[in-house]
């Protein structure tokens, strides 16, 4: 395994890290999540345009700079590192992985317009009752399309959205681009406890073209199954950054805060609460790592390392952010501290692309330890 | 020569070398220590140990000069795949190649390369630890056994503990006091001959059963000059860099493995449901949460070598060292649940050989903790040398 990066890639993590130091400072973040409409679009185009990030991981001829999975993994990091809220994630990663695996040139010119930043493009996959009931059927002019989708993440900020449905006859799942602005699409929009926007959709009567449709109807369970886990694993990699920041913040704290005459650094139960959170980011360091570079193996070694790492970073998670609060006393509570927000991002962060119980299942189906 | 063309070389060579019987769990009877006394009650055990020492393979990343293979870390790192993809016990355990090699490599004289790597490499020479006293011990720069300046040899008096195999080695690497007057600043490093008059031994027992541990006695030891590592009374920053090696790579060998072994087990025991999966739902799912932890302690592990490989003393050893101890209780724990009372059993008919091999190895394994470091001790460690936390806890 190669942990080494190289020039470009250590060139694109610091150039994003100062860029988000200077342009991203959490206060100014704090008001953007609470004002309308919760996100920045201006510097969404400044991604596009003076840091070429969101083609950093898309083929080059759909614009991007030809990187992948370490790519996405150094931008969501240092996206958790600055608690930025504008959709690399559900964008770049999500539905370009998608588009950039889906023949037809309206893939491509989408997969184009994501590069460039004029397009917006969310993934809805999830039902308020899991599986997919949302219906598609066949029409004159194309598809219509009814049914409902869950917590869609980003979808208010959305130029398109990519919907999974059952088409009629059919027993997989197949997925349809449809833009915001169709008939027959309402948006209910809420803010998220980590301070971002998600969506519930309705979709009646939705009319879609017949390019609408991704690929060939039924055949993209798969696609979807491969979207997730890269999902999985970019926020694995968000993760890093945002217990990166727990701890530091914890660790100056506790050097700064003085109690019986002294930093309370000083007491060993506090030192070793420190290290072991430390230790976790180490193990969900090295989990993640592997779990990025392991998306383009087959979907059984995917999915393995993929679930070790969310497992593995999902208790990073709850332990790192938790203690964090914990060793900041009655401030851990307050709302005055960033620590608030990345506690909560870190725990968002442990539910999103299957819990722990979700991937100790999957593994077990697996079983490394039987092959 | 690609990598590609040497994997298929080494692939084709351990077709050719790799003994079958070699391939299974490792008895304790079994475990290739070599030395002058060593024992090889498995035929194909010496000759696994003599094929891949030739090769320079029990110490793939040292010199060739010093019989060692010679390979970089990618390379290092693809034999070591290829020999746990076909489940191959390792050829020679020893604390000459984990611990006292790569010290050598860095502190010892080119003489002192000379005359003590090869030995190590090839398994005819087999080292312990002087380390531990009855009074240093999380301590350890408390030592008090002393090295006198004798004119043309050092004079050693004292006694060591916890000194594994002391009773089995042919040397031992050891701690000295050469300096009352300071703590860290008075120890030095020596390498002394266990066959030298006036060292004796004495087995202790463990909760497990009988032990390699032992108590070494020094009385008046004469000790050649020229067996002194590194600078006198500069003993204290080698020892510190063999614990980092010690943690790692004890923390290394013999990690994992079991975790398949308590599938068998599970599988067994509780037998398979419709999908040919462990029926015992609960316990599938912690066996793949161990499963789990165990890979990713094996990440960091990788992680922490290619510092080692490029020059840089990994403060991640000691965060291996915790994570593998951790680790291996956890397999342990399991394991014993798993068995139910068949794991609970000491000596006897109605118990299953393995079973109780399991049990000890099960006990055994609540030194991990302990041994090399306790957990205690490698969290403070971490805390002043990673966090830079405040020290004097």
């Amino acid at each position: 395994m190669n942990f080494e990066l190289d020039m470009a890639q250590c060139l694109l993590r610091d150039n994003l890290d100062n860029f988000l130091a200077r342009q991203y400072r959490f206060e100014a973040r704090r008001q953007i999540v609470l004002g309308e409409p919760g996100w920045q679009p201006t510097l969404w185009r400044r991604f596009a345009d003076e840091l070429g990030l969101l083609g950093a991981g898309l083929p080059e001829q759909a614009g991007g700079s030809g990187g992948g999975a370490i790519e996405h993994m150094l931008v969501m990091e240092a996206f958790g590192k600055a608690l930025v809220v504008e959709p690399y994630l559900e964008c770049c990663v999500l539905a370009a992985g998608v588009l950039a695996r889906s023949p037809g040139d309206a893939a491509t010119a989408l997969l184009a317009r994501i590069a460039e930043g004029s397009a917006i493009v969310v993934p809805a996959w999830s039902e308020p009752v899991g599986g997919v009931a949302t219906q598609a059927r066949r029409t004159p002019d194309g598809w219509q399309l009814d049914g409902r989708k869950a917590v869609a993440v980003a979808a208010p900020w959305a130029t398109h959205l990519i919907v999974s449905a059952q088409v009629e006859g059919t027993t997989g799942t197949s997925l349809f681009v449809v833009p915001r602005q169709a008939q027959g699409l309402a948006l209910q929009s809420y803010p998220t406890i980590d301070g971002r926007r998600a969506a519930d959709l309705e979709c009646a009567g939705l009319a879609l073209t017949a390019e609408a449709l991704l690929g060939t109807a039924g055949a993209s369970q798969a696609l979807l199954e491969q979207m997730l886990d890269e999902g999985a694993a970019a926020v694995c990699a968000e993760a890093l950054g945002v217990m990166a920041r727990l701890h530091a913040d914890t660790l100056a704290y506790v050097c700064e805060r003085r109690q019986f005459g002294q930093a309370i650094a000083g007491f060993q139960v506090i030192q070793h609460r420190l290290v072991a959170m430390h230790l976790k980011i180490e193990l969900a360091r090295a989990a993640t790592v592997f779990a990025s570079l392991s998306l383009s193996k087959t979907a059984r070694e995917r999915a393995l390392a993929v679930s070790t790492a969310k497992v593995t970073v999902a208790e990073a998670c709850r332990f790192v952010a938790q203690n964090a609060v914990q060793l900041h006393g009655g401030m851990g509570m307050t709302d005055e501290l960033p620590l608030g927000s990345y506690f909560k991002r870190a725990t968002a962060i442990e539910r999103e692309f299957g819990d722990v119980d979700h991937h100790l299942r999957r593994h077990a189906r697996l079983e490394r330890v039987a092959a | 020569m690609s990598d590609e063309v040497f994997t298929r070389d080494l692939c084709s060579w351990l077709d050719a070398n790799l003994p079958a019987s070699l391939c299974t769990a490792m008895p304790e009877d079994e475990i290739p220590w070599g030395g002058s006394r060593g024992r090889f009650p498995n035929p194909d055990t010496r000759r696994w140990m003599d094929a891949m020492a030739a090769r320079g393979w029990t110490a793939p990343t040292w010199p060739r000069m010093y019989g060692g293979g010679g390979l970089d870390a990618t390379r290092a790192a693809i034999l070591q795949q290829e020999l746990r993809r076909r489940g191959a016990r390792p050829a020679l355990f020893s604390f000459g190649l984990w611990m006292l090699g790569p010290v050598l490599l860095e502190y010892g004289s080119e003489a002192q390369k000379q005359r003590f790597l090869p030995p190590i490499v090839r398994g005819e020479a087999r080292w312990c630890q002087g380390y531990s006293e009855p009074d240093a011990g999380s301590d350890l720069a408390s030592l008090r056994t002393k090295a006198v300046d004798a004119g043309d040899h050092w004079r050693v008096d004292g006694r060591k503990i916890w000194t594994s195999y002391a009773d089995e080695a042919d040397w031992i690497f050891c701690l000295v006091r050469t300096d009352t007057g300071r703590k860290h600043g008075g120890i030095s490093f020596l390498l002394i001959d266990m066959k030298s008059p006036g060292i004796s031994t004495r087995p202790i027992r463990l909760i497990s059963g009988s032990s390699p541990f032992c108590e070494t006695f020094f009385d008046d030891v004469a000790v050649p000059k020229e067996h002194l590592v590194g600078p006198l009374n500069g003993g204290w920053e080698i020892a510190r860099k063999l614990l980092q090696y010690e943690r790692q790579n004890v923390a290394a060998a013999g990690f994992g493995g079991e975790l398949k072994r308590i599938e068998a087990r599970a599988r067994q025991l509780f037998g398979i449901d419709a999908q040919g999966r462990i029926a015992d739902a609960a316990l599938r799912e912690r066996i793949a949460h161990a499963d789990m932890y165990e890979y990713a302690t094996r990440l960091t592990m990788q992680r922490a070598q290619r510092e080692v490989d490029a020059g840089q003393a990994s403060s991640a050893s000691s965060v291996v060292k915790y994570a593998a101890a951790h680790a291996n209780q956890q397999h342990y724990e399991l394991m014993i649940e798993t068995l139910g009372y068949e794991g609970l059993g000491w000596q006897g008919a109605p118990y299953e050989t393995e079973s109780l091999e399991q049990t000890r190895k099960w006990l055994r394994s609540k030194g991990n903790s302990i041994e090399g470091g306790t957990s205690e001790i490698n969290l403070n460690v971490i805390a002043r040398r990673v966090l830079g936390l405040p020290g004097g806890a």
